[in-house]
């Protein structure tokens, strides 16, 4: 467990850094994931430790956006002003996105599985 | 027995310290958690608005400010950081349907993602939303962080565009299950995919309890889209300006 977290946080910290020193776009956490992940397809594989620790983690990753999310409080006003839409236009694109992603990649899967 | 001015002093004591914050962010989780397991994990109970809504109303209830709830709170959000690099472990296990699904992994994505930033810009113009409201609403559905360094850039409201991310994750969330059954998508891996690239981090959560193979393609489309978005809405913006 504790080898484990210590393990991600190094990951997230050398993620962090490449971040800062080539002002990437990108928020460390994500490079740290990419990079955990080459080493894993590297060394093949989690050890048991690091498995149990990740699940762990991600069973609960609702938890971890409750407090950002209740920074809704401090938009109130201005949400109030816009609402109708703000609410339109992300009920829609969120409809639209997920529908259309879903769609290319099943119809694209289903054309690559058929080629073979 | 104390009398009410000792009462009022434990809770200047308490509303000062960072225990309060974080003890009733747990406590707000396991009362949502405890309800969304009870409605059998139905997408309509959402852990993270359950929790969010009580939350909210508390703080309102008692005057405590946003800022000094996430004095406490912050350790919570602290470990988003170590969770979205453990999230290479479930995709490491999807390793070979990753590489046999590469590159419809990838046109999906720039579909999704174009698709994402180009509808929530036009749904809001169509209705009227002011053009700040347009450039914080672009980047919504990628993760906080980096959702809110696009706003910065192109000219949006940072702090607008987190409520924005957040409330599209609650909605994909919530809205994923019922868009899947109309369209008869029951691949694991195309439902993870999809909300990951429309409600980042919150769309990931719910993939997980799903199932872990939705969890590990939903927190890939996740990491995806934040690069890809990262690129490309800056790009976008001055065309969607003109067309508008």
């Amino acid at each position: 467990m504790l080898g484990a977290l210590t393990l991600l946080l190094v990951f997230q910290l050398i993620g962090e850094v490449l971040a800062q020193l080539f002002a990437l776009p990108i928020p460390g956490p994500v490079i740290g994931m990419a990079l955990l992940f080459a080493a894993l397809a590297l060394r093949g594989g989690p050890s048991p430790e690091l498995r149990d620790t990740a699940q762990n983690l991600l069973q609960h990753l609702s938890l971890l956006f409750v407090p950002a999310g209740v920074g809704v409080m401090l938009h109130f006003n201005r949400i109030g002003d816009e609402w109708l839409p703000l609410a339109a236009s992300l009920v829609g694109s969120t409809v639209l996105t997920i529908a259309v992603t879903a769609l290319v990649l099943r119809a694209l899967a289903r054309r690559a599985e058929g080629g073979k | 027995m104390r009398t009410p001015a000792q009462l009022a002093e434990i809770w200047v004591y308490l509303s000062a310290s960072p225990l309060l914050g974080l003890t009733v962010t747990l406590l707000a989780y396991q009362g949502a958690w405890w309800l969304y397991r009870r409605a059998h994990f139905h997408p309509l109970a959402n852990p993270v608005m359950l929790a969010v809504a009580v939350l909210v109303l508390l703080l309102q209830l008692t005057g405590t400010p946003y800022q000094t709830y996430f004095d406490g709170a912050q350790f919570v959000h602290f470990l988003l950081g170590p969770a979205t690099v453990a999230l290479a472990i479930p995709l490491y296990t999807q390793l070979p349907k990753l590489r046999a699904m590469a590159f419809p992994l990838l046109a999906a994505l720039v579909a999704g993602s174009l698709t994402a930033t180009v509808s929530a810009v036009a749904i809001g113009k169509l209705f009227g939303a002011s053009e700040a409201s347009l450039l914080s609403l672009a980047p919504k559905s990628v993760t906080t962080p980096i959702a809110m360094g696009i706003a910065e850039r192109i000219g949006g409201l940072p702090s607008l565009t987190a409520v924005l991310v957040i409330s599209t994750g609650i909605l994909g969330a919530i809205g994923a299950r019922f868009i899947y059954q109309a369209l008869g998508i029951a691949d694991h891996a195309v439902r993870g995919f999809a909300v990951g690239v429309a409600s980042h981090g919150i769309g990931t959560a719910r993939a997980f309890q799903v199932s872990e193979q939705a969890g590990a393609f939903s927190g890939l489309a996740m990491g995806l889209n934040a690069l890809l978005t990262a690129l490309l809405v800056p790009l976008l913006i001055p065309f969607l300006k003109n067309w508008l």
